[in-house]
């Protein structure tokens, strides 16, 4: 398959008043053609940051992207491009779904002018052909009665209708690839599934990537092709979805996929929770990020960050179990292929 | 939407007439009779003719019944002082005067004001927002009359580029106009910036931004519409002070307003033209105050739509 | 993902380093920052606009100086001299003479007390009465706030400076008190309304939600909650407010209904320094400046407040 973004070295810094905050510690992925890549950990980790730096849209925010870090779409530097070149890709090219459709949503303007001005935006239609598209991509969304739905404000749509509104202003331009970051998490479970049912459907019929970002390791396992677990804003275990889940490696992606309620032992015990918060990313992490909070934490893992460990050409872990002189750990009872009952 | 203006409408009537009310009873609680506390020494017999001819020797729930009967006639009284002269008529005469120089520099005002609040929120924390903002916080804490024997003093005095004082012809207009300029464009770029502030951080801006809209159809149909609706609320009371803001500015210039007399009837203590002119600035007010609501709802569609609901 | 690129060969290692000791919870439970308190944090923000700390020196400077001057200086602010009328500033008369031959030096500071104290006082008043008012409305509820928010719409549809006018006329007296009383009778209305606001938002929100399911009692919710939620608040609000009764009072004397001879305020002086301004402008400048300086430092002062104590921006 065809590379069609490639993350070389990205590193992100906030600077607080308290010092410089690293979000994103020089992280590296890419994304193949018509692929699902999903992002997941827990909140502060980097996975939203990263995502939004792919449309260079930290520009409101404090954040800066540190030299050195590259954004190849197509080959071509997304990092490096001028403002004319940058508002080409955006929207038309890559599109991004934000959580919270209630304010991700202009409340003064109607669905479909919001629906419409990117696609005016970015080609030379008229007024009424761009309507047309606009009704059109509603009803591509599955909402009812979309041309009364043209006329609506956003606080006149429910959520799961908000949220298929988005959809259909990132997708008006057939983009290549979309950022959906965290986009059921405002959700019930019911409408959750739809939209995610109804992502799934699209994607395959238009053609495009994904990339997902989410807390929650549950949604990914039937909707994503590949897995990049992040932690202290750096990717601590990638895999394909078999490979995480079945084969598991980091102890991080074990105390994961062992708090998603399905996935316990048996019906009767307690749902394992992990505890601790992560680590201050003010601090210079010298040692592996997860240690604290690590069941199998060794003396090393707080003396030097592990490097990754390629396990396949689709799989790496970066933890210090994986080293040659580590004592062989099992993967825990419940999780992974081996030992599921 | 008709039956929400009928509604409000009819609220207002209500107000109104409870303001009445309460002005009238506190103006006659005044001790003694309006025709002593104006002339002292006034011979007996005369007292009491001033005093029947005005009904104040009736009690005063007649007075009262009596009085609301002729607002409701739009007769609201006339002058103790200069009699004959009747409320309704200093209103016709002296409102223009008002409305002009108020909505020349309210108008004015508010567009320059709104406009260097945007753009000192654009350039948050470079030298255009820095030097919008001082002399935006002078404008705000430099009293009114203080400013105008200022400019009084330098453009007439030290240049005289202007009359001192004066109505008639357009150049009278000028200097009070720029002296009631300085108070709205302080407080709407203020507001404008704070709220612009508010609205850049917003998350559909960001949606905007992913669409790849560019930075100026952002700022023009995203960022001005939704920060412009707070300061629709202002613009209505600024509306209502039109009539009776410019009390200061008025006399300073000696401009014949509804202000400057206002002013007067008060050092006169002249209170038929007080209560009667007290009346007129509320109803604006209130009247202003609708048309904020009728505003409003008009341009933000989330107040619209829960009106018809 | 590729901070170091391979691991160090196995070599490397001390012995004991791949023994596996578990996860420290103590540690992984413990902040790594030192917890910031909000009265802290705010104090700490205040501190470091560098600005709203000059204004609130210079305001403590002028307030002392409107305690000290008039009680040390050789004139008495009522004295007149017709011997030294309208005198330009001089060693002996700092701030000149006025047309009755009264130092202007200690004039402008006996007229700042009246402003200051006006100033203060009106907001603290207005703060008081507008907070029991709007406590009382929010915490009762139902029909009780209903009739006391239509009271407080009723009474703010009637123009500030209307009533206060009125009122000065009605009490037709112009001491301090009535002065007050006539600014701070509808001045509340604001206050009300928005600390009405203010608790009504914090009652319905999930913490006080929590605290009642967990059975706190009222009282306590009201002292641990609503009324630290509320102060920033209400802080803030009075700081914004001191400059708007200054200048009211200032407009009140300039008209001639505020402060009567020989007592004064800034605004008197300037009133009476406009009438003299084309021939003795600093009659009229000395005042004005100390109104423009103190409603400056208030702003000033207020601004830096309002970023240091509203929670949405702390960070």
């Amino acid at each position: 398959m065809s590379e069609l973004l490639k993350v070389e070295n990205l590193s992100v810094s906030f600077l607080s008043y308290a010092g410089e905050v690293r979000a994103v510690r020089d992280v590296s992925f890419h994304v193949d053609a018509r692929e699902t890549l999903a992002l997941v950990g827990e909140s502060g980790c980097g996975k939203t940051v990263t995502s939004k730096s792919i449309m260079r849209l930290l520009g409101r925010t404090t954040g800066v992207i540190q030299p050195g870090s590259h954004i190849y779409y197509k080959g071509e530097d997304i990092l490096a491009m001028d403002k004319k070149r940058l508002s080409q890709i955006r929207g038309s090219e890559i599109s991004m779904i934000f959580q919270d459709s209630m304010t991700s949503l202009n409340p003064t303007m109607t669905v479909g002018a919001q629906i419409t001005e990117n696609i005016r935006t970015h080609a030379r239609v008229s007024r009424a052909d761009a309507l047309r598209r606009a009704e059109e991509l509603l009803r591509m969304v599955e909402i009812p009665n979309p041309h009364e739905r043209l006329r609506n404000y956003p606080h006149q749509l429910s959520g799961g209708m908000r949220q298929r509104a988005m959809i259909a202003i990132a997708l008006a331009m057939d983009p290549s690839l979309l950022i959906a970051d965290e986009p059921t998490t405002a959700l019930d479970v019911t409408i959750q599934a739809q939209l995610l049912d109804l992502l799934r459907g699209l994607k395959d019929r238009l053609g495009m990537s994904i990339i997902l970002v989410t807390h929650d390791l549950g949604i990914v396992s039937d909707f994503a092709d590949r897995v990049q677990v992040m932690y202290a804003g750096r990717i601590v275990e990638r895999g394909t979805v078999e490979e995480i889940f079945q084969n598991p490696r980091h102890p991080y992606t074990w105390a994961l996929l062992r708090s998603i309620p399905g996935m316990a032992p048996d019906r009767k015990s307690r749902l394992y929770s992990l505890h601790g918060t992560p680590p201050d990313l003010l601090l210079p992490l010298e040692h592996c990020p997860f240690a604290a909070r690590c069941e199998y934490c060794m003396p090393i893992c707080k003396k030097q960050p592990p490097a990754e460990t390629v396990l396949s050409d689709t799989h790496g872990a970066a933890c210090w179990l994986l080293h040659p002189n580590a004592p062989r750990v099992e993967i825990p009872r419940g999780i992974g292929g081996v030992n599921r009952d | 939407m008709l039956k929400f203006t009928l509604k409000r409408l009819g609220y207002m009537l209500v107000v109104l007439f409870i303001v009445v009310t309460i002005t009238f009873f506190l103006v006659h609680s005044i001790p003694g009779d309006p025709i002593t506390a104006m002339v002292q020494d006034l011979p007996e017999e005369t007292r009491t003719v001033y005093l029947a001819r005005y009904g104040f020797d009736q009690p005063l729930g007649v007075q009262y019944v009596r009085f609301i009967k002729a607002c409701l006639c739009g007769n609201l009284g006339e002058s103790l002082r200069y009699p004959g002269r009747k409320v309704i008529d200093i209103v016709r005469n002296y409102a223009p005067v008002s409305g002009v120089i108020g909505g020349l520099s309210l108008a004015i005002g508010f567009t320059i004001g709104i406009l260097c609040g945007i753009l000192a929120a654009l350039n948050r924390n470079k030298w255009p927002d820095k030097l919008i903002m001082v002399i935006a916080i002078l404008g705000t804490t430099i009293p009114t009359f203080v400013t105008a024997a200022v400019l009084q003093y330098l453009l007439t005095v030290t240049w005289p580029i202007f009359p001192t004082t004066g109505w008639g012809q357009a150049k009278h207009i000028v200097l009070p106009v720029l002296c009631m300029c300085v108070g709205p464009v302080a407080t709407y770029a203020r507001y404008m910036r704070s709220s612009v502030l508010d609205t850049v951080n917003q998350d559909y801006i960001l949606t905007a931004e992913a669409k790849g809209v560019s930075q100026f159809r952002i700022v023009t149909r995203h960022i001005f519409r939704n920060s412009f609706l707070p300061c629709i609320t202002m613009i209505c009371s600024s509306i209502a002070g039109i009539f009776s803001g410019s009390f200061i500015i008025e006399s300073i210039f000696a401009i014949p307003g509804l202000g400057k007399y206002f002013i007067s009837a008060i050092n006169d203590r002249d209170y038929s033209v007080v209560l009667g002119l007290n009346i007129i600035f509320t109803g604006i007010y209130i009247l202003a105050m609708l048309l904020c609501d009728i505003l409003m709802a008009l341009t933000d569609p989330r107040i619209r739509y829960s009106n018809d609901r | 993902m590729s901070q170091i690129k391979k691991n160090p060969p196995s070599d490397a290692f001390a012995p004991g380093d791949f023994e596996i000791v578990g996860a420290d919870t103590a540690q992984s439970e413990r902040f790594a920052r030192r917890p910031v308190t909000y009265w802290g944090d705010a104090l700490r923000r205040f501190r470091q606009n560098k600005l709203a700390v000059a204004a609130f020196f210079l305001l403590l400077l002028i307030t002392i100086m409107t305690i000290a001057v008039p009680m040390l200086s050789p004139y008495d602010y009522a004295k007149q001299d017709l011997k030294v009328r309208k005198q330009w500033p001089s060693a002996d008369h700092w701030f000149g003479t006025d047309d009755l031959g009264r130092d202007l030096f200690t004039r402008v500071w006996q007229g700042g007390r009246v402003s200051i104290a006006i100033g203060v006082l009106g907001a603290l008043i207005v703060a008081a009465v507008g907070c029991v008012y709007g406590g009382i409305a929010a915490y009762f509820g139902g029909w009780v706030d209903m009739l006391m928010m239509r009271i407080v719409e009723i009474l703010s549809s009637v123009p500030n400076l209307l009533v206060i006018i009125m009122m000065s006329i009605i009490l037709d007296s112009s001491s301090i008190p009535t002065l007050l009383l006539a600014m701070t009778i509808t001045g509340w209305c604001p206050v009300a309304r928005l600390v009405r606001s203010q608790m009504l938002q914090i009652s319905r929100s999930e913490y006080v939600m929590a605290a009642r399911v967990m059975g706190v009692p009222p009282l306590q919710i009201v002292l641990r909650h609503m009324i630290p939620n509320t102060l920033s608040l209400i802080i803030v609000n009075i700081t914004f407010r001191v400059p708007g009764f200054i200048f009211s009072e200032a407009f009140l004397s300039y008209v001639g209904l505020g402060v009567q001879p020989p007592n004064t305020s800034w605004g008197a002086l300037a009133s009476a320094g406009q009438a003299n301004l084309l021939f003795y402008p600093y009659m009229m400048l000395f005042p004005s400046l100390f109104i423009a300086l103190t409603m400056l430092c208030f702003t000033l002062m207020g601004d830096g407040l309002r970023d240091a104590l509203d929670p949405k921006l702390r960070r």
